[in-house]
């Protein structure tokens, strides 16, 4: 069977596991995203567009340099600009390139109730399959960075792919492709970890003492991560969570509540069904027929008043 | 439309127009529930089949929801009066006992609706409510936009956790008609007899004899 996936180890509504026999050699991968070099070209955004053969609305000019201003389901993946006044009162451009951060333990996967809509290889990507997608949006609801966007012409959420296309034939995402800073690099997690530690320890001995790296662990850790010169404020990032976590409503939502409401309802039926077998109907006697007769006088005849229908 | 009268033996205790409220309300119901469960949990997932696949049920579940909350609203106006609860009440239900195990001697008088019953519809007014606003909330087509991700979080538990308390409401709801023999064929051709109000709302049955010669108010 060519094409087959056999690397999926997460199915969205799905509670048997998935074809999983082939795993990565070199164990999953991440893209590392270092803010510190980056120049906020878009290279990225267009290169986004391109292999992914996407074109957005042209928007509206409202004096800044984020274009579009938001995600949406065409526009995968945007640069975002903050204009940070640090305490010495100097003016730090922070840019940082949004999109799906690729969970370790997604909270769109666990939202989604369309078996197979979303899934997550075990290379570590978490891909949408729009054809399995029922535009319900509860993967927006479980998102804990707010990445999936719902398209207003197929209802089909959208979102980052990490080029899981071009990344199954041994390429590199073609956002990593065109980086011209070296800003964007891509591999095996572990290896992106290394880099990132050093580019960290060359940023603290430049007077960023705070320089780290994100890789939540709320979430499980992301396979797309940041070099961040303040990781200890990573929300001076346009909002970057500083802890994010897949919500407890949700995981209460889509955890524990679901196999006991199917519980709770069958133990209802069931409720039912034994009353019926211990106690029966409660059926009407001919004796409660002739109490009745009593009580409606001596012998109700055909002229009996209709009664009253109350408030019918 | 026609209105029988009651007869010697029997009594009308849901007109004809009741009767269509109350199934519109039972048929949204069904309908509302299996999509719902549909989108609940995976293992029903195939309920949505039954709809036209997964986005057709996406699509109509909040529709049916709204036609079974309007058609409801028609139907607790009409009922919401004799659904009070009376001091009787209490004490039948304190004597539940007594109900579940077909013991009615020692039971107080029961008027048009007894405590299970008005109970059981305070619980369908508040669910209903709760469906309605968090369903709102959360349909995504229309008003994905307007609230913020924290809010419909918190709908999409509420919601379903209001539909759970309906849904087992609802099961009680059924197998009572079906365990208080007559209660089905009064909701279906709208009669029970004289000694069926006599045993389960004998209150009701003398109320309706001193209603004296009004007639039934033409539906």
């Amino acid at each position: 069977m060519p094409l087959q996936s056999l690397d999926i180890v997460r199915r969205s509504a799905t509670t048997l596991p998935s074809p999983s026999v082939r795993e990565p050699a070199a164990g999953a991968v991440a893209k590392l995203i270092d803010t510190t070099k980056c120049i906020g070209c878009k290279a990225c955004q267009v290169a986004c567009m391109e292999w992914n053969d996407l074109r957005d609305e042209i928007g509206t000019n409202v004096g800044g340099y984020q274009i579009p201003h938001d995600l949406t389901d065409k526009s995968w993946t945007l640069m975002r600009f903050a204009e940070y006044e640090n305490p010495k009162g100097d003016l730090e451009w922070l840019i940082r390139k949004d999109g799906c951060m690729h969970c370790q333990d997604p909270g769109c996967l666990k939202a989604c109730p369309s078996p197979g809509a979303i899934v997550q290889y075990s290379n570590g990507i978490v891909d949408f399959m729009e054809e399995n997608c029922i535009g319900c949006g509860y993967c927006v609801t479980g998102c804990p960075f707010d990445i999936p966007r719902i398209s207003k012409r197929d209802h089909k959420a959208y979102k980052c792919t990490l080029c899981s296309d071009r990344v199954a034939v041994g390429l590199e995402p073609a956002c990593i492709k065109a980086c011209p800073t070296g800003a964007l690099v891509f591999g095996t997690k572990e290896d992106m970890r290394g880099h990132a530690a050093e580019r960290v320890a060359d940023l603290k001995s430049r007077g960023f003492e705070h320089a780290g790296l994100y890789d939540p662990s709320g979430v499980g850790g992301t396979h797309v991560m940041y070099v961040l010169h303040h990781a200890d404020q990573p929300q001076l990032y346009n909002g970057l969570p500083h802890n994010p976590q897949v919500s407890p409503v949700v995981r209460l939502w889509k955890g524990l509540s679901k196999p006991t409401a199917l519980g709770i309802m069958a133990l209802t039926a069931l409720a039912g069904f034994f009353h019926f077998i211990r106690v029966g109907r409660n059926e009407v006697t001919d004796a409660d027929e002739a109490a009745a007769a009593r009580l409606d006088g001596a012998a109700p005849s055909p002229a009996t008043p209709p009664s009253q229908e109350k408030r019918t | 439309m026609s209105q029988e009268p009651n007869s010697p033996d029997t009594i009308i205790r849901y007109t004809a127009a009741v009767r269509t409220n109350h199934w519109i309300v039972a048929i949204g119901f069904v309908l509302a529930a299996l999509s719902g469960m549909a989108l609940f949990h995976p293992a029903l997932f195939w309920l949505s089949e039954l709809f036209g696949g997964g986005p057709w049920t996406r699509i109509l579940h909040p529709y049916v929801g709204l036609v079974m909350v309007v058609a409801f609203l028609f139907l607790a106006t009409t009922v919401w009066t004799d659904n009070r609860m009376q001091p009787r009440d209490w004490t039948w239900l304190k004597r539940w006992r007594d109900v579940v195990n077909n013991r009615e001697e020692d039971l107080p008088e029961v008027g048009r609706y007894n405590g299970g019953q008005k109970l059981l519809f305070l619980l369908m007014v508040l669910c209903l409510a709760g469906l309605l606003l968090s369903g709102i909330s959360i349909w995504r087509a229309y008003f994905g936009l307007y609230l913020s991700v924290g809010v419909i979080r918190v709908a999409s538990a509420l919601h379903a956790l209001c539909a759970l308390v309906l849904i087992c409401g609802i099961i009680v709801h059924i197998y009572a008609a079906v365990w208080v023999k007559g209660s089905v064929h009064a909701m279906t051709r709208g009669t029970v007899t004289r000694g069926w109000a006599f045993k389960h709302h004998r209150a009701w049955l003398r109320e309706t004899r001193h209603a004296g010669n009004s007639r039934p108010r033409p539906d």
